[in-house]
């Protein structure tokens, strides 16, 4: 009997039903109906695409047509695009890593006061449109902008240098863009570093570097976790940024995506690409977890 | 909330509210029409008038290409009242139920409207049931006369697709910047016009090896790919050749007399025959403010209206009626008003298959990504 009140939902478990409710809404079902359209066959109509449950002399029938899917593997585009999105996602993700982490280590550091101060500089711009902030950009990096201006007036070049619409450029936009989702897990971890362990440490005659690698980096390694992976997740899918600051050459699976919801209209192999996006996030997302449970373990 | 609810002052309150926003609300919707038109395509002063004769807001947003428009319009819910597809698009939208009929009797302009090309447009929409033409025009090639004089000499061919398509002429214009429309509908018809193939071409081959072959051999030579940004570039001398819309190169030829900048613009139809192209006014089906949308419609049929955007936007208009109105520089400008010998060799587009438009995507994407 008591063990039937205990499966039963307690009041306060009520509180974390929310959370779960928020995934079903925003993240599952929008991606049932995904899956469902990657399914289904381009047809012209509103909307676009064949409905995969038809009912037919009383018969309920499944329609799932698999093409789309086979089709992702015949032509090597797809498979090269997605390849490139990652070796972008990951090199700005490094990048971020590198950048990032002195700034979180020094604003963690900084006196109080100053440390507020620091942390609204790093916020402060993204309270600004994401768009504007990439078309500044724009008028930086282009060949009449305000770099090769001052470059020139500098005379470090005579001929302005061609960066906009470049894989450089893009590199640019990203880390720019996703800086900060990498510096504020890395602060929060790093404020809450044990300054005794960094003493001992000295006391034991480890030396700054030392400290740093055998002390400092391991306690902040769910921080490096956590922001590489809002860094890396939303990159793989970014298509703003190689949109307007990349060259045409610059192949990634969010322009591959448009194409074919735009160009092709072709909503079915779209929703199929963007499957197979997800799945690959997966990966990342699950193995994360894996390492966050271990964690609390052992703790 | 049972004591708010209890209190009759509260319900007073709350419905006294309800009432008055939901008033709010229909006034708007009486007084809204929602336009979704290609950039650069109207007079703003159109707009204006619009506005003050009728008292309709207009809510006014701008596209650059039909693969965006239609995206919109298959989701359904588009929330435009007026939307301007081209008519090749039109006649596949039509066919997948997008527009509601036009109801003529609310036209009143109609009959202003050139009969002949009505009759055409009867291919891609019976009956002209759910559209009527608002401009038309051509995709050919506008150019920086000096620069490409500087280029290419004195005999420069700024009359022939070879300008871009052959690769020895194109190489040379490389440094002083070539753009060319992010669309493949709009180039590959161009290149196999210049291949002397058909333009509209069911042939998966003719894309996958002689356009392909053709594209990705001028490719390097290309500056980029855009559909509207080459107005501004041509204006400012930021590139010196564009394939381009007719309207928008004589647009950017206009700016940049108004700038005096020293930059002199011009626009050619090449003699192998360009695109001609009609965009369209049509209504969603599931607008909201149909009323507005056909007074709206009406209104740009006026004569005196469309003269007005001609003016403006240097596209040709079908309104017969007009063109007395329309100012004479416009009217003897042939890249807007092209003689019957340019028209004669003049084509316009078809809808192709699915599976051909797939062919012209993926090709294109390989040209750009020099794949």
């Amino acid at each position: 009997m008591l063990a039937i009140t205990q499966r039963l939902p307690q009041p306060r478990n009520w509180v974390t039903a929310i959370p779960f409710f928020w995934l079903l809404l925003f993240f599952m079902v929008p991606f049932a109906i995904v899956l469902q359209i990657s399914f289904a066959e381009s047809e012209i109509a509103i909307p676009p695409y064949s409905s995969i449950v038809s009912i037919e002399d009383e018969m309920l029938s499944f329609n799932l047509n698999l093409g789309n899917f086979l089709m992702l593997l015949e032509d090597d585009l797809y498979l090269v695009a997605y390849l490139s999105s990652l070796k972008i996602a990951l090199v700005s993700t490094l990048i971020c890593l590198l950048i990032g982490y002195p700034m979180a280590y020094a604003i963690a550091r900084a006196e109080p006061r100053v440390r507020n101060v620091l942390l609204m500089l790093v916020v402060l711009p993204s309270w600004t449109s994401f768009l504007i902030r990439v078309y500044a950009w724009i008028g930086i990096l282009k060949n009449n902008g305000l770099l090769n201006n001052l470059l020139i007036w500098l005379g470090v070049t005579d001929e302005p240098i061609h960066m906009l619409h470049s894989d450089i450029a893009v590199y640019v936009g990203i880390v720019y863009a996703y800086l900060p989702f990498m510096i504020l897990p890395l602060y929060a971890n790093l404020l809450k570093l044990d300054n005794s362990l960094l003493e001992a440490a000295a006391d034991l005659g480890a030396g700054s570097l030392r400290t740093f690698f055998s002390v400092t980096l391991p306690q902040t390694k769910a921080g490096i976790i956590a922001g590489a992976m809002l860094v890396f997740i939303p990159v793989v899918g970014e298509f703003v940024i190689p949109e307007l600051l990349g060259s045409p050459s610059t192949l990634m699976i969010g322009k591959v995506l448009w194409q074919e919801f735009f160009n092709n209209r072709d909503w079915p192999v779209a929703a199929a690409v963007a499957i197979v996006m997800l799945s690959l996030l997966l990966i990342p997302i699950t193995l994360f977890n894996r390492y966050q449970l271990k964690e609390m373990e052992a703790r | 909330m049972t004591k708010l609810l209890n209190n009759r002052l509260g319900q007073w309150a709350i419905g006294t509210a309800l009432a008055s926003a939901m008033a709010v609300s229909q006034a708007q919707a009486e007084e809204v029409v929602k336009v979704y038109n290609w950039s650069d395509y109207i007079a703003p002063e159109v707009i204006e008038q619009f506005e003050q004769e009728t008292g309709i807001d207009v809510i006014y947003d701008v596209f650059d290409s039909n693969e965006v428009l239609e995206a919109k319009l298959l989701s359904g819910n588009s929330g435009f009242d007026v939307v301007v597809p081209t008519s090749f698009f039109l006649g596949r939208q039509v066919k997948a139920g997008v527009f509601a009929e036009l109801d003529k009797g609310k036209l009143g302009n109609y009959s202003n409207l050139d009969p002949m090309l009505l009759a055409e447009l009867n291919n891609v929409d019976p009956g002209n049931a759910h559209a009527v033409p608002y401009l038309w025009g051509t995709t050919g090639i506008g150019y920086n006369v000096d620069k490409v004089k500087a280029a290419l000499g004195q005999d420069a061919p700024v009359d022939s697709w070879e300008l871009v398509f052959k690769e020895e002429n194109i190489a040379k214009l490389a440094s002083c910047g070539v753009a060319m429309l992010d669309t493949p509908s709009e180039i590959m018809p161009a290149a196999l016009r210049y291949l002397k193939k058909n333009p509209n071409s069911s042939q998966k081959a003719d894309y996958k090896n002689d356009v392909a072959q053709l594209l990705k051999s001028i490719r390097p030579h290309i500056t980029y790919f855009h559909s509207s940004q080459y107005i501004n570039d041509l204006a400012n001398g930021d590139i010196c050749v564009a394939v381009g819309f007719s309207g928008d190169v004589i647009q950017a030829a206009a700016r940049a007399q108004e700038a005096a900048n020293g930059v002199h613009v011009a626009y050619s139809i090449p003699k192998e025959g360009a695109a001609m192209w009609f965009d369209m006014l049509a209504i969603p089906a599931d607008a909201t403010n149909k009323d507005n949308a056909h007074k709206f419609i009406d209104f740009v049929l006026r004569p005196e209206v469309i003269a007005k955007i001609t003016n403006f936007v240097a596209y040709a208009n079908p309104n017969e009626a007009s063109l007395g109105l329309v100012d004479k520089a416009i009217r003897d400008d042939v890249g807007i008003f092209p003689s019957n010998e340019t028209k004669a060799k003049l084509f316009t587009y078809e809808v192709l298959p699915q599976k051909i438009t797939r062919v012209q995507t993926r090709v294109w994407t390989d040209v750009k990504s020099g794949r």
